[in-house]
């Protein structure tokens, strides 16, 4: 099985990546973007036994800083 | 006395870290791999220093945060030993949830690399007994997250309980407040981006950071006394 897990910026918390990134494509000539926000996108691999509960005990934990970012899991 | 430098893979300022450590301080000083799972009862001081712990990968301080070494530290820091983290250490302690809050990104993208001056906001602190409140002194950073985010009701409390313990007075990274380094509330952990140990004599260019090692020492000798 694999799971992906998007962990993104929570609302309100400034994001100077997604800022130079926005930048960067209105230099290449990109007109209409109004704003960009960068996050992160993490692939798991498991077997049947690892569940949602898992998943989101290892999010918690480790792969969100629940102080400024949130994620979501999508399993198939 | 006897203090411990924790090593992660990646740090690049434990030896500076133990220099000063041993020289202003005169601790029997000692670097613990953070595969270490206990330290020593009798410690009195622990320091976790700057660098790049594992490559600064999925986020700074992310994964020392989760090394089995923490545990102890986070252990002896409840029991009142005096832990300091700077620059990654910093960003390690706010992994751990030692420290409130989070270091981001810089506000300018860019990794800054300088000497800076910060003011002093809180001097009764026993990292900052031996500087005087609203003094302005100048010690180096070297960081590409040291840019503080916590949301305002966290920063309104830290504030009015006295924990913010320096701010930049000078634009350096974007912080929040311009918090360059904020206390637990024990008042026995203190986070912070600048480097006070490459500041510790003239050869270095200034001695500023000098003074929150001989508060540290002081303080630790009354508490023995």
């Amino acid at each position: 099985m694999k799971s992906r897990i998007f962990v993104t910026l929570k609302n309100g918390v400034l994001d100077p990546q997604g800022k130079a990134i926005h930048h960067a494509l209105e230099g290449l000539g990109f007109a209409g973007v109004s704003d960009v926000r960068a996050g992160r996108l993490i692939e798991i691999e498991h077997d049947e036994n690892v569940s949602k509960a898992d998943l989101e005990e290892m999010s918690r934990k480790l792969l969100a800083n629940m102080v400024i970012e949130n994620f979501e899991i999508e399993s198939n | 006395m006897r203090a411990a430098v924790i090593q992660f893979p990646g740090s690049n300022c434990d030896r500076d870290m133990a220099v000063a450590l041993r020289d202003v301080m005169g601790a029997d000083t000692s670097l613990v791999w953070h595969r270490e799972s206990e330290l020593s009862d009798g410690l009195d001081f622990i320091a976790i220093p700057g660098g790049f712990s594992y490559g600064d990968y999925l986020r700074s301080g992310a994964m020392a945060a989760r090394s089995p070494v923490m545990q102890a530290v986070i252990a002896a820091a409840g029991r009142g030993v005096p832990v300091l983290g700077v620059c990654n250490g910093f960003q390690i302690l706010t992994e751990a949830g030692l420290l409130p809050g989070a270091l981001m990104r810089n506000a300018g993208i860019r990794f800054v690399c300088r000497k800076v001056r910060l003011k002093v906001e809180n001097s009764q602190s026993i990292f900052t007994s031996h500087y005087d409140a609203d003094e302005e002194i100048t010690i180096p950073v070297a960081h590409h997250d040291g840019n503080f985010f916590a949301d305002e009701a966290t920063l309104d409390r830290i504030e009015g309980e006295g924990r913010v313990a320096f701010r930049y007075a000078e634009p350096v990274n974007g912080s929040a407040r311009d918090i360059a380094g904020i206390l637990n509330d024990a008042g026995n952990v203190l986070g912070m981006m600048p480097h006070p140990e490459r500041m510790i004599e003239a050869m270095q260019g200034g001695s500023d950071g000098r003074r929150l090692f001989q508060g540290v020492m002081e303080g630790l000798i009354r508490e023995i006394a």
